[in-house]
């Protein structure tokens, strides 16, 4: 299968979602990403019981953080599908794509090159 | 152990908005395994008051570092050569911790970065409930392990009070009654003759009634 999806996207592996943390998700934006999203297995499916679940967790912190600090929540979700699933990775690739390209770029990304100016 | 909670955000960008050179200070022991003040949680706030000001096209920089335990001269000393490059201190320590920080560095403004809330216990992971009041003469020994000072809305001594109601207190559905706990487990031991027995007046003294407390033990002192 070669399925297409966008370029802009840059895939950062884990062996499980259950090892994302929060502060991976914050030090993304902070370093000027325009969104991040977790892709893990379907709930209920995690080879190791409850990897996935944590990760929902913690896009929920991260979301309430952001939310917060005016970078926006919306920029950070989590997506669940299983192994055979490639071209539902396509989809949420093209469906994470265009709902950032409807938010616009990371505000940090501005500021930061104001401040440098 | 000391059990906190994360202050809002919002009230620390609150606190520190005047600062542009910003020290977060964790502790690695009671706020770590309460996940309000370790490594992790001071990784977190940094990042987000840095998402924060630069948002708002504020430069501040801000550090992390995070200590042994922040309530003894000796970790607190790590930061004796530093400390100067700073406006201001945020400490995720329990407010001991704050103290001693402020007390340490007289000149450095310290904020604190938690709620400390209580002492008390892990029931599982992210709920903690509080066990002991540090009322300095532990009767646990006559209360079958299970502290009334504490758990017991009132802190009888000799309960339980009428409110109490299949098991639960009557402040809350969600809370066991003290007494009842109290009672259950002296019938357990085989010793419910020791619930006959009235207790005495407790001398609160030795509690936060008689003033702020020291111990000192001359045994041990230099
Ligand atoms: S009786 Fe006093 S010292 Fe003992 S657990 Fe209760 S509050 Fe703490
Ligand atoms: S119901 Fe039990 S725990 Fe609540 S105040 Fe009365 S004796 Fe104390």
């Amino acid at each position: 299968m070669r399925l297409r999806y966008p370029d802009t996207i840059r895939i950062v592996r884990v062996p499980c979602t259950g090892k994302v943390d929060v502060l991976h998700i914050l030090r993304a934006f902070e370093k000027g990403a325009d969104g991040v999203y977790v892709v893990g297995c379907l709930e209920g499916d995690c080879r190791f019981e409850n990897g996935n679940l944590r990760a929902r967790k913690r896009v929920e912190q991260a979301k309430a953080i952001l939310n917060k600090v005016g970078i926006g929540g919306d920029r950070v979700k989590m997506f669940n599908l299983s192994s055979g699933e490639g071209p539902k990775f396509a989809e949420y690739a093209v469906e994470m794509t265009q709902k950032i390209e409807a938010l616009g770029p990371n505000p940090i990304k501005k500021a930061k090159e104001k401040l440098a100016a | 152990m000391i059990v906190a909670e994360k202050k809002p955000i919002e009230e620390i960008i609150d606190m520190v908005k005047d600062h542009e050179k910003l020290l977060v200070v964790g502790c690695n022991e009671c706020v770590t395994v309460c996940e309000a003040g370790g490594k992790k949680e001071v990784g977190v706030l940094a990042s987000a008051l840095r998402m924060y000001f630069m948002n708002q096209g504020k430069k501040v920089d801000i550090d992390e570092i995070t200590l042994e335990r922040q309530c003894d001269h000796e970790y607190l000393e790590e930061l004796r050569a530093r400390i100067d490059q700073y406006d201001a201190v945020i400490s995720l320590a329990c407010g001991v911790g704050v103290q001693f920080m402020a007390e340490t560095y007289f000149n450095t403004p310290v904020y604190p970065g938690v709620n400390t809330c209580f002492m008390g216990v892990t029931e599982e992971r992210g709920v903690w409930s509080e066990r002991c009041q540090g009322c300095g003469q532990c009767i646990l020994g006559r209360t079958a392990g299970i502290c009334p000072i504490s758990r017991c809305a009132k802190r009888l001594l000799n309960g339980p009070c009428g409110g109490s109601a299949k098991g639960k207190c009557e402040i809350s559905k969600d809370l066991d009654c003290a007494w009842q706990l109290i009672i259950d487990r002296l019938q357990e031991l085989d010793r419910l003759d020791d619930y006959e027995e009235i207790a005495p007046i407790k001398d609160w003294s030795t509690e936060r009634a008689g003033g702020p407390r020291t111990v000192v033990r001359e045994d041990v002192r230099q």
